[in-house]
């Protein structure tokens, strides 16, 4: 059991953090690695890559975004409730090191694992720019924990309600065509955001990496669930990533897989509002 | 006075009712019983055998004295078997009233003492039972047209009485050939003597001194290919039902609340990690508990059992069953430590910090594919995640229990051994209309249990051999709607000793189906590797251990199980988890 030590509504309350007590999980767990957790007796295992630790106090952070019936069903959890299991850390952590200036770019509830890998990379002693999008303004998250840590850092919202108006994608041409400087690119958030800028960078041969999100069940390498197909070849997301060369993946057939269940969602969500 | 040998011909078990040795001996191809008399006539002798046509008596040798027999005794005990006297019915002198037990039954027979008299007194039942060959008695299934709806268990298991007479078949040889057959070596003979005696509860006992496990086992185990192969009525007949029995008497002990936890008196101070707890895991960790070592198995998953949970079907495998036995283990002092994947949360040398051994059983825990066109679309799964849903996650039960169940009217399943059998007989318990095995050799050469075979014909599943997938092709989102196909041949033997399938060039055809499962097995787990690359390991990946010890390359770590060799059966990985327990043992006390 695990306890719930606190809890933020974000986003209209769409996006939710939970600082979860995991003493061990939180000495061992590195940016880009991953939780699977299952919320009670009846649950399913969803895995969640990790938005902030803290070691010392024992707690890892996780933000979610309210989509189907678990996350639904944590929404309803206070801080003092349990969650029923927690396992990790899972996958490989996110090759981190010195390189010069970086690019970060976060998109939805994307920016939650970007913030701690942007945390990383800065204590390794990158410079760092940021790009973090949102639908609308009220839908932006981390917006001052990535300004703390990106020297600079530039927000975008879908609708132009707050920052430039338009994906982030716009953002990310420019600085490609000003800086040549930029190493390494991180792109996080969903599948279809993390394909266009995958599309834009390789135009200008700029490394890419990107953090996946296939449906898993154990999260250990055990099932298969999570196969992505990588420069033509089959990996396990679970313990060949989560993070990727966004050059070599392919996106359509990921959306397509994530796509699997989504009548099965909506039919668990129907049951349990019954 | 001489001792000689009265001798009734009889298939069942006979027991002294004062000692409870055997009476039974065997000659060739019959069973006696066996009584030693004292007797002090010759006339009497052959009186007696010239009217019992079963009894002989030897008394070639034997000096005659007197005219009455006295006394019949246990060979053993050298009780008396004469209980009582009587009045004979026939000459009216006096009767000799003997007790044997068989069928867990006192069988009372009477035996005129007067030497002219011919009367032998035993209840035409009791004498037909005697004389009786009992067929293996089998278990009552469910029927296979209700079965295919439910996850209920298939077979009912024995009741009392069939264990009983089942358990009667077996002819307790001296040196019993059929606990060479087991890999954790029970005392099978002394098991099924204390079922003909009606003492369950010590049966139970009895296996448990050896299989911590016996409800899991008597279930899943191939007794077919272990115990059961070797057993002596099986050249004639069909063997003892060895499993079916082991099963019988953990139920009977978990049903009626017979389980008792042994006191372990001695303490090593000594601990050792488990890593998996899966049938080898459990079987290392309830040993060296049992020595007086503190243990803590490590388990990735949020329920122990590895397999048994995860793997292996409810309709096979109650999960109550499973958890009852890990319960036991609990109970028997083990530590449990679930949501711990060993090589993440702590590397093998952390543990080595914290603990005098590890034992690594984590079984082989990365699905094989073949890398063929279009495995990754929508409804294609490996047999452990098909598996892993429906069972650890009760998928069945969606939308009660949230993770979701792979649906599909036209399922085909990839391969031939028991998980695929699995796969198979859950898909058709799920909804689906039909359901097809493919399998690239005969039906021969597949690997899967015949009992398991035989219950996936009966329930309709489609075989469709010598048969490879090639290609899979979906529509356009991404959704898988047929596989294309070739025709096998079989051509010489290979390195497993089954006959190599080869590809017959231009018989490709395309098979419809909405759901593939592919069960063709799994390969060696990376997670512990990454952060212990100094665990010495095979070419196909897999721990290198001294066969002796489980010992690996690693000074105070041990593995066992598929880990060790690749996929195997849950009584193997049993049985290296036990050798693994011993070794340690004898190690650490070494120090």
């Amino acid at each position: 059991m695990f306890e719930i030590i606190r809890k933020d509504e974000m986003a209209k309350g769409t996006i939710v953090r939970f600082d979860i007590n995991a003493p061990n999980i939180a000495q061992k767990i590195k940016p880009g690695q991953f939780i699977i957790l299952r919320v009670n007796e009846t649950g399913e295992r969803i895995p969640i890559t990790i938005a902030d630790v803290d070691r010392l106090g024992g707690i890892i952070a996780i933000i979610v975004q309210v989509v189907g019936k678990t996350t639904a069903l944590m929404r309803s959890l206070k801080a003092g409730d349990f969650i029923k299991d927690v396992v990790g850390p899972l996958g490989k952590p996110s090759p981190i090191r010195k390189l010069g200036t970086v690019l970060v770019v976060g998109g939805g509830t994307g920016i939650a694992i970007l913030h701690h890998i942007t945390k990383a990379m800065k204590e390794a002693g990158n410079t760092v720019i940021g790009i973090i999008g949102a639908r609308e303004k009220d839908m932006l998250i981390l917006e001052d924990e990535m300004r703390l840590l990106c020297d600079e850092l530039i927000v975008t919202t879908d609708d132009g309600s707050y920052g430039i108006k338009g994906f982030v994608t716009l953002p990310l041409e420019k600085y490609l065509e000003e800086r040549k400087d930029i190493k390494e690119i991180y792109a996080i958030g969903p599948i279809i955001m993390m394909k266009n800028v995958c599309k834009i960078t390789k135009k200008y041969g700029v490394k890419t990496m990107v953090s996946l999100n296939p449906v898993m069940v154990d999260g250990t390498g055990m099932c298969g669930c999570c196969r992505v197909n990588i420069n033509g070849e089959t990996k396990f997301c679970c313990i060949d990533g989560p993070d990727f060369d966004g050059h070599q993946v392919d996106f359509d057939e990921l959306e397509k897989r994530n796509s699997m269940y989504l009548k099965d969602e909506k039919d668990s969500l129907l049951f349990s509002i019954k | 006075m001489e001792q000689n040998i009265i001798k009734y011909k009889t298939h069942l078990n006979t027991y002294c009712p004062h000692c409870n040795n055997r009476l039974n001996v065997k000659e060739k191809d019959s069973e006696y019983i066996l009584f030693k008399a004292i007797y002090k006539s010759k006339e009497l002798d052959l009186k007696l055998s010239a009217y019992l046509e079963e009894f002989t008596i030897d008394a070639s040798e034997s000096i005659v004295e007197g005219d009455k027999l006295s006394d019949l005794f246990c060979p053993h005990c050298k009780t008396s078997l004469v209980t009582e006297e009587k009045v004979c019915e026939e000459c009216g002198s006096k009767v000799g009233k003997i007790i044997i037990s068989a069928y867990s039954k006192l069988i009372p027979f009477y035996i005129c003492l007067n030497s002219g008299c011919k009367w032998i007194g035993l209840s035409k039942t009791d004498k037909r039972k005697l004389e009786q060959k009992i067929p293996r008695q089998e278990m009552p299934e469910q029927d296979h047209k209700l079965r295919v709806h439910n996850f209920m268990e298939v077979p009912y298991g024995l009741t009392s009485e069939l264990a009983v007479l089942e358990a009667n078949r077996c002819i307790q040889c001296k040196k019993p050939k059929c606990v060479d057959g087991c890999p954790v070596y029970i005392d099978i003979p002394g098991f099924i003597k204390l079922i003909c005696e009606e003492k369950f509860d010590e049966a139970a006992k009895k296996i448990k001194e050896r299989n911590v496990l016996p409800a899991v086992c008597g279930r899943v185990c191939p007794q077919e290919d272990q115990c059961e192969k070797t057993c002596i009525l099986g050249i004639k007949d069909k063997p003892v039902a060895i499993g079916n029995l082991e099963r019988f008497v953990a139920d009977f002990e978990r049903k009626m609340d017979l389980v008792k936890i042994p006191l372990i008196k001695e303490k090593r101070g000594k601990s050792i990690a488990v890593i998996g707890s899966g049938p080898g895991g459990l079987t290392c960790a309830a040993d060296l508990i049992q020595l007086g070592y503190a243990v803590t198995i490590y388990e990735a998953l949020h329920q122990p059992g590895g397999v048994l949970v995860y793997g292996i079907p409810e309709f096979r495998l109650p999960k109550t069953i499973v958890n009852f036995e890990i319960d036991y283990l609990r109970k028997l002092g083990c530590k449990i430590e679930l949501n711990h994947v060993i090589g993440n949360i702590y590397t093998i040398n952390e543990l080595l910090e914290d603990f005098d051994a590890v034992y690594i059983g984590v079984g082989a825990g990365l699905p094989r594919f073949m890398n063929i066109e279009g495995e990754n679309l929508c409804n294609i799964f490996s047999a452990n995640e098909y598996l892993t849903r429906i069972n650890l996650m009760k998928a069945y039960k969606f939308p009660e229990y949230d993770t979701p169940l792979p649906r599909g009217k036209n399922v085909a399943v990839i391969g031939g051994g028991n998980v695929t059998m699995d796969c198979a007989r859950c898909a058709l318990r799920t909804g689906a209309e039909k359901v097809t095995i493919v399998y690239r050799r005969s039906r021969k050469e597949m690997p899967a249990r015949e009992e398991e075979i035989r219950h996936a014909e009966e329930e309709g599943i489609e075989f469709k051999l010598l048969t490879n997938p090639v290609k899979y092709m979906g529509d356009n989102q991404n959704w898988v709607i047929g596989m294309e196909c070739v025709q096998m041949r079989l051509g010489e033997p290979d390195d497993s000793g089954r006959r190599r399938p080869i590809p017959i060039k231009g018989s490709n055809f395309i098979h419809d189906c909405d759901l593939v499962i592919v069960a063709i097995g799994a390969g060696p787990n990376p997670i512990i590797f990454s952060t212990t690359p100094d665990l010495k390991r095979n070419k196909w990946g897999y721990i290198e251990v001294n066969p002796e010890t489980m010992e690996t390359s690693k000074e105070f770590v041990y593995a066992g199980g598929d880990i060790v060799t690749g996929a195997a059966t849950v009584i193997e990985a049993m049985g290296a988890g036990r050798i693994a327990a011993n070794a340690i043992d004898k190690k650490l006390l070494d120090l």
